[in-house]
C-alpha cells in the first residue's frame, strides 16, 4: 500500500489560489490594455511592456537578494506592472517608467514584506513618487490617435481653459487625453464586471466610490457625470480601491474606505492644487485601513 | 429561510453512497476495542486475558461522570489488553477479542415493552449503562448531555440531522431506513430533559428524509411535539451554535453551552442508539459508517461492529479502485487523516473517506494577502486572517484577546484561503496555548 499522507483538517481546499486571482486580474485588465493601444498606439505598448518587464525583473532580484522564494509566476508583479503603466502618461520616457515600476515592486511591496504585507497600493505610490519627482513628464498629455499635445478633461476644468470639453461619449469610450489606462471608462467597466463575476472584488467599493464622487460633485456645483467619467475614477474604483491587500477586511470598513476616498477625491479636485485626486485619495485612505480594521472588528457569534 | 452569518457551499459527493443499500458487515474474527472512545477519561478494563465475553458484555467501566462504558462487539475470548492503533490519539489501550464465531448476544438484549411512565432518571441510567456517546463525531458521553443543571430548564431539543460534512450519509440513511425508530428515540430525549418540543434539523439536500419524517410524525400524531426543520444546505450547518442561531435565532453565549439558553442538541444517530438502548437493552456496540471517497469501489453505508479494522470495512465495499493518498476518519472538513488502515472503528466513526492524490492539495503556503475570504466565511465571525498571523508569530495572548477560543475548527478558513495557509493548524496551536495560560 502506498504511503498515506497525514495532515490536519480540512482535507479539501478550494481551487482558488493567489495565482488564479492575479491572472484573473490580468485578464480583467486586457480590455483597458486594448483600448490604450487603440488610442495611443505604440506609445502604450512600449510603456506597458517596459513596466511589466521591470516589475518582474525587480521582483525576481529583490526577492533573491532578500532570500525569499521566487514568486514571479503568481502574476502579482504583472498586475502591478500593468496598473502602474496605466497611471502614467503615454509619453513617459523609458527611464521614468523603469524607475516607477521598480519603486512599486521593491520599495512599496517587497521592503514592506512582500505581497500581503504592503500598506500602500504599489502602483499608486509609484505614481505619487514620480509626480513629485518628475512633474513635467508626469503632466504632459497627448490626444489619442494623432498624439498632439493637449490637456486632460479635468485639466481643462481646473485651469479654466477655453478649449471645448470632450463629450460624455468621448469620455466614456476614452477618446480624450489622460493616463494610458484610465481614459476608457467602458473598457475598465468590462474588466471590472469580470472581476465582480469572479468574486475577486466586492461590489461595494466601485458602487460607493463612484456613487459618492457623483453625489458630492453635484453638491459642489460640478457636472457629476463628467466628474465620474473623466480622469481616473473608474480605474480607481475597479482596480485600485479594490486592492485586497491595502483595504479594510469588513464590508462596513470597505464602505467607509470607499466613501472616504470619494470625499477626498472631490476635495482635491475642487480645492486642491491638482486637477485630479484619485491617486492621493486612495493612498491617504490606505493609511487609515489599519485603524478602520481595528475599530470595526466583527462581533463574535455569542459575544455581548 | 434564515441562516447564520458566514459559511460556504461545498461539493457534497453524497449521491453515490445513497444509491447502495446499507450492508451489515460480517462480525470480524478479531476486534480491538479501545477503552477511550469518548470525550473524557478512558474506561477501566473489566476483563482480563482468557475471559469469555458475549456481544454486549460490558468490558470497560466508566471512570467518572465524564466517561462512558465500553461493551464487547463480538462473542469470544479476550486475548490481551494492549496498546493498539487509535484513530484519534494514535495509540491507546484496547481490549483485543477473538471471535468464537457464534455471535451470541448478552441475555439482557431483547425487545421489551417500554412503560409510559419511564422517568428521566431511568432513561439517563439506561443511556449511561449502554455506553452511549454523541455519534455526530464529538463523542461527548450522552448521559452528560442529558443532565442539564437544575437551574437551567430545557425547553427545546434540537436533533442534529444536518450532516453538513461532504461524503457522509450515515445519518441520512438512518432517517430513511429507521425513521419511526429515530422518532421514538427523540421522544425519549425530550422526556429525559423534560423539554416541551423538539426540532429535527435537516439540510434541504435531504428532502426525502424530511418528507418521510413529516409523514411519520403526522401518522403517529407526534407532529405537535416534534417539528422537522429545513436548513439551507450550507457548511457548517451541523455545528450546534450555528444550528441554534438558524432555528431559534438565539446565540449560545461565548464560552457557554446550549444548556445556558435552554437547548439540548443531540445527533440523530444518538437518538437511534437511545431508542435501541431503551427498547432492546442494546449497548452501543455497532453503528452505521459511511465508507466513501473516489478510491473505494462500492461506496456505501455499512453497519459495523465497534473495533472492526478500517481495512475490513473497505474490503466489504469492494476494496480500493486506486490507491488513496489520504484516508480520513470522518468527513473531509473536520475528519482526522490516518497513517494506516489498521485503526478500529470507534463510537465516533461516522465515515471512512479515501481521497486520491489528485484531490488533495498540500502545496506550500504564502503570506496572508488580506483577501478577506476567511473573514466573510467564518461562521463564528472571527477574523481568522489576523488570528493566523498572531499564531504564526506566537503572539498567543493577543490571539486569546481576539477571541480565538471561540473557534470551532470547522476548517472553512483553510478551505477558502487562496494563499493556502494552514489556518486550522494555526488556530489549534493558538487555542491550545491560549487555554494553557
Amino acid at each position: 500500500m502506498k504511503k498515506l499522507i497525514v495532515t490536519i483538517s480540512p482535507h479539501e481546499r478550494s481551487r482558488e489560489s493567489i495565482a488564479s486571482i492575479m491572472w484573473g486580474v490580468v485578464i480583467a485588465l486586457l480590455p483597458a490594455t486594448v483600448a490604450s493601444v487603440v488610442f495611443f498606439k505604440f506609445l502604450a505598448i512600449k510603456v506597458i511592456m517596459l513596466s511589466v518587464a521591470t516589475a518582474l525583473g525587480t521582483e525576481y532580484f529583490t526577492r533573491k537578494a532578500l532570500g525569499r522564494s521566487n514568486t514571479i509566476s503568481d502574476g502579482s508583479a504583472v498586475v502591478t506592472g500593468i496598473l502602474f503603466a496605466f497611471c502614467v502618461p503615454p509619453t513617459s520616457p523609458w527611464w521614468m517608467v523603469m524607475i516607477g515600476s521598480a519603486c512599486a515592486i521593491c520599495l512599496v511591496k517587497e521592503l514592506f514584506g512582500g505581497l500581503g504585507a504592503n500598506i500602500f497600493n504599489p502602483a499608486l505610490t509609484a505614481r505619487a513618487i514620480l509626480l513629485a519627482s518628475f512633474p513635467v513628464h508626469m503632466t504632459t498629455w497627448i490626444r489619442p490617435f494623432d498624439a498632439i499635445a493637449c490637456a486632460t478633461p479635468l485639466g481643462i476644468v481646473k485651469e479654466h481653459l477655453t478649449i471645448p470639453l470632450p463629450s460624455y461619449m468621448d469620455l466614456f469610450l476614452g477618446n480624450c487625453g489622460g493616463c494610458i489606462g484610465e481614459t476608457s471608462a467602458l473598457a475598465i467597466l468590462i474588466g471590472g464586471l469580470f472581476l465582480l463575476y469572479r468574486k475577486t472584488i466586492y461590489w461595494y467599493y466601485p458602487v460607493f466610490y463612484i456613487g459618492v464622487v457623483f453625489t458630492l460633485s453635484y453638491f459642489v456645483g460640478r457636472d457629476p457625470l463628467y466628474e465620474i467619467l473623466a480622469g481616473g475614477v473608474f480605474l480607481g474604483a475597479f482596480f485600485m480601491i479594490t486592492d485586497m491587500v491595502t483595504t479594510p477586511i469588513t464590508r462596513l470598513g470597505g464602505i467607509i474606505f470607499a466613501c472616504g476616498a470619494a470625499l477626498l477625491t472631490v476635495v482635491i479636485r475642487n480645492y486642491g492644487g491638482y486637477p485630479e485626486g484619485v491617486c492621493y485619495s486612495i493612498l491617504i485612505m490606505n493609511a487609515f485601513t489599519p485603524l478602520i480594521d481595528r475599530l470595526l472588528t466583527p462581533r463574535i457569534l455569542g459575544a455581548r | 429561510m434564515g441562516s447564520f452569518k458566514g459559511g460556504i457551499h461545498l461539493h457534497y459527493n453524497k449521491k453515490r453512497t445513497l444509491l447502495n443499500a446499507v450492508k451489515t458487515c460480517t462480525p470480524p474474527h478479531l476486534v480491538a476495542i479501545p477503552l477511550l472512545q469518548h470525550l473524557g477519561s478512558p474506561a477501566k478494563a473489566l476483563v482480563k486475558a482468557g475471559d469469555k465475553v458475549k456481544v454486549g458484555t460490558k468490558i470497560g467501566e466508566s471512570s467518572g461522570f465524564m466517561s462512558a462504558h465500553v461493551h464487547s462487539s463480538i462473542s469470544g475470548t479476550v486475548k490481551k489488553i494492549a496498546n493498539y492503533y487509535h484513530p484519534v490519539v494514535g495509540f491507546a489501550e484496547a481490549i483485543h477479542i477473538e471471535s468464537d464465531e457464534k455471535d451470541t448476544k448478552e441475555d439482557h438484549i431483547y425487545p421489551r415493552n417500554v412503560p409510559d411512565n419511564l422517568t428521566s432518571e431511568e432513561i439517563r441510567q439506561i443511556v449511561a449503562d449502554c455506553g452511549i456517546v454523541g455519534l455526530g463525531g464529538a463523542t461527548l458521553p450522552t448521559h452528560v448531555k442529558l443532565s442539564p443543571p437544575k437551574d437551567k430548564p430545557i425547553d427545546t431539543v434540537i436533533i442534529n440531522a444536518a450532516e453538513c460534512e461532504p461524503y457522509l450519509t450515515c445519518d441520512h440513511m438512518l432517517m430513511l431506513t429507521r425513521s419511526k425508530e429515530v422518532l421514538l428515540g427523540i421522544l425519549l430525549i425530550i422526556k429525559a430533559v423534560n423539554a416541551k418540543h423538539a426540532y429535527i434539523a435537516i439540510e434541504d439536500n435531504k428532502m426525502d428524509a424530511y418528507e418521510l419524517l413529516c409523514s411519520k410524525l403526522r401518522s403517529n400524531r407526534w407532529d405537535a411535539i416534534i417539528t422537522p426543520f429545513k436548513l439551507a444546505t450550507k457548511y457548517p450547518h451541523g455545528a450546534e451554535k450555528q444550528q441554534i442561531k438558524t432555528i431559534l435565532n438565539k446565540e449560545v453565549p461565548l464560552g457557554g453551552l446550549p444548556f445556558d439558553i435552554g437547548v439540548v442538541v443531540q445527533n440523530v444517530g444518538t437518538a437511534y442508539a437511545i431508542y435501541e438502548a431503551v427498547y432492546f437493552g442494546k449497548p452501543l456496540y455497532e453503528r452505521l459508517v459511511t465508507v466513501s471517497g473516489s478510491c473505494v469501489r462500492t461506496p456505501r453505508n455499512v453497519l459495523a461492529r465497534i473495533g472492526t479494522p478500517a481495512s475490513a470495512l473497505i474490503k466489504e465495499c469492494g476494496g480500493f479502485l486506486r490507491p488513496p493518498s489520504k484516508l480520513i476518519m470522518g468527513g473531509p472538513m473536520m475528519g482526522l487523516s490516518q497513517s494506516s488502515e489498521q485503526w478500529p472503528v470507534i463510537k465516533g466513526t461516522s465515515g471512512i473517506v479515501s481521497l486520491h492524490e489528485t484531490e488533495i492539495d498540500i502545496s506550500d503556503y504564502h503570506n496572508c494577502i488580506r483577501c478577506t475570504k476567511c473573514v466573510n466565511a467564518c461562521p463564528m465571525q472571527l477574523v481568522p486572517s489576523r488570528l493566523s498571523i498572531l499564531a504564526e508569530h506566537e503572539r498567543y495572548q493577543e490571539a486569546k484577546d481576539s477571541g480565538i477560543t471561540a473557534c470551532i475548527e470547522c476548517g472553512i478558513c483553510s478551505y477558502v484561503c487562496p494563499a493556502k495557509r494552514p489556518m486550522v493548524q494555526f488556530m489549534k496551536i493558538a487555542k491550545a496555548k491560549a487555554l494553557q495560560k
